[in-house]
């Protein structure tokens, strides 16, 4: 996959990686070898049948490719560009025994862009069924979960919170590794599919969920807000100036282009000297934006090793790349400030690694005596975050002991008629698992509401005689058939 | 492949909500008072929440007390100060007839209402338009209210007969005497307590420095204070973190667990430092501003 030169990416907001053309997507295709029971397939969180788009490649008809696509996954343009492939269907890939395994996200992302570009959208002929379902939060999980209702005739309304639609890809994922358009280019497939998006809506504070269901008239509602809050460690010089979270830095440069201020009101603290601590996927985009942005120089502490660190491999590589300079093995245990109440460094402890925790990576403990200073006029927090306190402070939803909303097998909570998906029943995830999770909850809609995959059932049906005897998951024949030309 | 129903799609997607803003009243140089129309955020407002405005596409997000709201009109007030480019811009610019480009909310823990029996409220500068649905739901969970306001000078004085229909007793005090009593609101505190030393809460809403006066008076005399803090605040939904404050030793975030605390346990220094934070960026982006207001007429 060709990359922009690291010299110059590193000052520059284009993305990153190039995409591949024909020719290099076909080469690339040949290397699978379209194995008959694929080890890729399982290890993708939404089954996608790689084999058959990756050969459709190699046929050269890449509408058909994307028509593959379209079965598992609405997204391919992004999830080819931000999924952890590593750890999914490249990591399973038997190419990837011996040689480098076939680059499938590359793949899915050269398919998905040239899907926005000729502006091919799979839409099956939409019978209206009457039902109303609220999807509360416009990230992955709530695109999904409203793309597979509007397929199967329900009226969706999508409310989100901030001004712009896509959750941590509008806010969080910076330009240079997913590009606004290439996310306005899904979201307008989701319009087209008639759904509504309604921003600036605080559900909570504006209505409840118990009011979207009672009084608005919706027949079920899907909540997927994300675990947005951001942590910090509650140490010493927390709220001194230039300290801010990942989450902040990030918003106010892709959400509010603080990069352009003052031609966009929103300003930027940025420091010459910015710490990072953490070293997850957040953090890797921490580091790159804040190099972009003109920082001197970009530095990153974590308390585990490279080993351990949580990023796509592909962001590390290219963080290193660009010239962030990695302290493992390091935590802070303070920050330090100046006489106006700026940060002017860290009191670091460096640590060494332990045994192993219950998520099974070892425990990293402080080295007693190797405590060090490090100066500092910007640090950034990206060491996770909590799930949001708002649908749990305004309604009577049951949450687990972390404070994520509970939710059963079919991802139906403890209010009736209400789903949850994403981020904020799982904890922080990966895009693909929280588009999985948005239509693993659609189908459980469609359930719920008595809706089946016939034009039989597209019309209202009371609950005790809407199943018909028919097996779940069924194809609507009728609907594939209306729908050719 | 497409039918007519789905041809209907990107129309039907479109928002319906506008925010048209309906009537604009000037208090002074400095503050003016709009009118917007919406009815879902009137309905829901509380007294103490907020809203998150954003005057242009491109403008910054700012958060705004919901000072007065009508449900059966659909409507909802808010009370401006014009102090950096955002705020003057929209003094400049606001006018019926025009729209804002997002008002997001209500947004913030509504006020706990109905747990004094005789409540000091206490507003000074841009809290004073604030404090008035506070005053006012209090007053009508029957509580009996006592108003002090702050303001600098007589010719700044706005909403005195709409404190004067809810408070038992409203005290005016001015930098210069030009209206009421001279002195700041601790002084009028001072006096309300003096008649009705059985006052059992306070709250306060105002620059920092007055939100702290008045915990530090009260402390000692063991009354309840509670404070409506105004940290920066980016999108006023718990998901950047730039609005923590410290209370009691711990950090909170004033948009969702506040904007209201206990004023005997908030870190006042910590707040008013972190206020400061982007002070060199304000003057560029106001200086900027309005060197391109000269130049346009
Ligand atoms: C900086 C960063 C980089 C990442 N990089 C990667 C990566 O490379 N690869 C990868 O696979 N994953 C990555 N992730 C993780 C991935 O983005 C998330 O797992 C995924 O976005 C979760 O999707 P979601 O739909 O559950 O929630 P979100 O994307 O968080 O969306 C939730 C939406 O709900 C809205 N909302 C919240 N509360 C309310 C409410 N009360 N009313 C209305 N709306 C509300 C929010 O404003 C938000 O828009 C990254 C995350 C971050 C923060
Ligand atoms: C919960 C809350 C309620 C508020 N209610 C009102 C109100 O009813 N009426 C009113 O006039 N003002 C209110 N404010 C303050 C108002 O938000 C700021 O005056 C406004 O953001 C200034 O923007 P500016 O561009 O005009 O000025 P700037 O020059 O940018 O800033 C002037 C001052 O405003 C503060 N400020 C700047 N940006 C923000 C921001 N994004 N969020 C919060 N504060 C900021 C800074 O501390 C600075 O000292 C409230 C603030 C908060 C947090
Ligand atoms: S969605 Fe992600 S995991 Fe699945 S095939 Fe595509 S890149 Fe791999
Ligand atoms: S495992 Fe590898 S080679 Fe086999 S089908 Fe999947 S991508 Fe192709
Ligand atoms: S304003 Fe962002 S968390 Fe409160």
């Amino acid at each position: 996959m060709p990359v922009q030169d690291a010299d110059t990416r590193r000052r520059n907001f284009a993305e990153v990686t190039l995409g591949f053309d024909l020719a290099a997507a076909r080469r690339e295709a040949e290397r699978c070898l379209l194995c008959a029971a694929p080890d890729c397939v399982p290890a993708c969180p939404v089954h996608i049948d790689i084999p058959a788009f990756i050969e459709q490649i190699g046929r050269k008809d890449i509408h058909a490719a994307y028509r593959a696509l379209s079965e598992s996954t609405l997204l391919p343009a992004i999830c080819g560009r931000v999924c952890p492939q590593e750890n999914q269907c490249e990591g399973a890939c038997v190419v990837g025994r011996g040689l480098d395994p076939v680059a499938i996200g590359r793949l899915e992302r050269f398919v998905g862009d040239q899907a926005i570009i000729e502006q091919w959208h799979e839409q099956p002929h939409i019978e209206p069924n009457g039902r109303k379902v609220a999807v509360v939060g416009s990230g992955p999980a709530g695109m999904a979960c409203a793309a597979d209702l509007a397929k199967a005739g329900c009226a969706v309304t999508i409310y989100e919170a901030l001004h712009k639609p896509g959750g941590v890809l509008r806010y969080g994922i910076p330009e240079f590794r997913l590009p606004a358009h290439v996310l306005d280019g899904e979201y307008a497939h989701l319009q087209r599919l008639g759904v509504r998006i309604e921003c600036n809506t605080l559900v909570g504070r504006l209505f409840s969920l118990q009011q979207l269901r009672a009084e608005m008239g919706f027949d079920a509602v899907f909540v997927g807000t994300g675990a947005g809050t951001p942590r910090f460690m509650n140490i010493p010089g927390e709220s001194l100036n230039g300290v801010l979270s990942a989450n902040e830095l990030l918003t106010r440069c892709n959400l509010m282009q603080a990069s352009d201020f003052p031609a966009h009101d929103t300003p930027l603290d940025l420091g010459r000297r910015v710490v990072v601590i953490g070293a997850g996927n957040t953090a890797m985009d921490a580091l790159r934006l804040s190099l972009r942005l003109g920082a001197e120089e970009v530095h990153c502490l974590y308390r585990r090793g490279r080993e351990e660190c949580p990023a796509r491999v592909e962001e590390l590589q290219h963080a290193e790349e660009e010239g962030v300079e990695f302290h493992w093995l390091s935590a802070p245990t303070e920050l330090l400030g100046d006489e106006q109440g700026a940060v002017a460094g860290l009191r670091c402890q460096r640590m060494e690694l332990g045994e192993s925790d219950a998520s099974g990576r070892r425990r990293p403990m402080p080295l007693a005596g190797r405590d060090f200073e490090f100066a500092a006029d910007m640090v950034v927090y990206a060491i996770g975050t909590d799930p949001n306190p708002i649908l749990g402070q305004t309604s009577p939803l049951a949450l687990d002991e972390r404070g994520y909303i509970a939710a059963d097998a079919d991802l139906a909570t403890s209010l009736q008629g209400v789903f949850a998906g994403g981020d904020i029943v799982t904890g922080s995830a990966t895009v693909i698992q929280a588009m999985g999770a948005g239509r693993q909850a659609a189908a459980s809609i469609c359930r719920y509401l008595c809706l089946r995959d016939s034009a039989e059932i597209y019309r209202k049906q009371p609950p005790a005689t809407g199943l018909f005897g028919l097996a779940e998951g069924e194809r609507n024949f009728l609907r594939l058939r209306e729908a050719m030309p | 492949m497409t039918t007519e129903h789905q041809q209907a799609g990107p129309a039907a997607a479109a928002s319906a909500r506008r925010f048209p803003i309906l009537a604009r009243e000037d208090y002074s140089d400095a503050s003016f008072m709009l009118e917007i129309g919406d009815q879902p955020l009137a309905r829901a407002a509380r007294a103490g929440q907020f809203v998150i405005v954003m005057l242009t596409e491109n403008g910054e997000r700012i958060p705004l007390t919901l000072a007065d709201f009508d449900p059966a009109q659909g409507t909802f007030r808010l009370v401006i100060q014009a102090v950096g480019k955002t705020t003057r811009q929209m003094q400049a610019q606001c006018h019926p007839g025009t729209t804002l480009y997002s008002v997001a909310g209500p947004m913030g823990e509504p006020s706990r209402i109905g747990h004094a029996r005789k409540l000091i409220c206490v507003g000074g500068g841009l809290g004073v338009a604030p404090i008035f649905p506070q005053a006012r739901a209090h007053q009508r969970a029957g509580t009996r209210v006592f108003g002090v306001l702050g303001f600098r000078s007589a010719a700044r004085v706005f909403w005195e007969d709409r404190f004067r229909a809810v408070c038992e007793e409203l005290v005016l005090c001015t930098d210069d005497g030009s209206a009421g009593i001279q002195g700041l609101v601790t002084l009028g505190m001072d006096q309300v307590l003096a008649r009705h030393p059985d006052c059992d809460a306070v709250i306060a809403i105002g620059p920092p420095v007055m939100m702290r006066a008045c915990a530090e008076f009260t402390r000692p005399r063991g009354i309840a204070t509670t404070v409506s803090l105004n940290p920066i605040m980016v999108d006023g939904t718990g998901m950047c973190g730039g609005c923590r404050v410290r209370v009691d030793e711990r950090i909170q975030f004033a948009c969702v667990d506040g904007p209201d605390f206990d004023g005997h346990k908030v870190d006042f220094d910590d707040l008013m430092n972190r206020q400061r934070r982007f002070r060199t960026q304000e003057a560029q982006a106001l200086q900027k501003w309005s060197d391109s207001c000269r130049l346009h007429g």
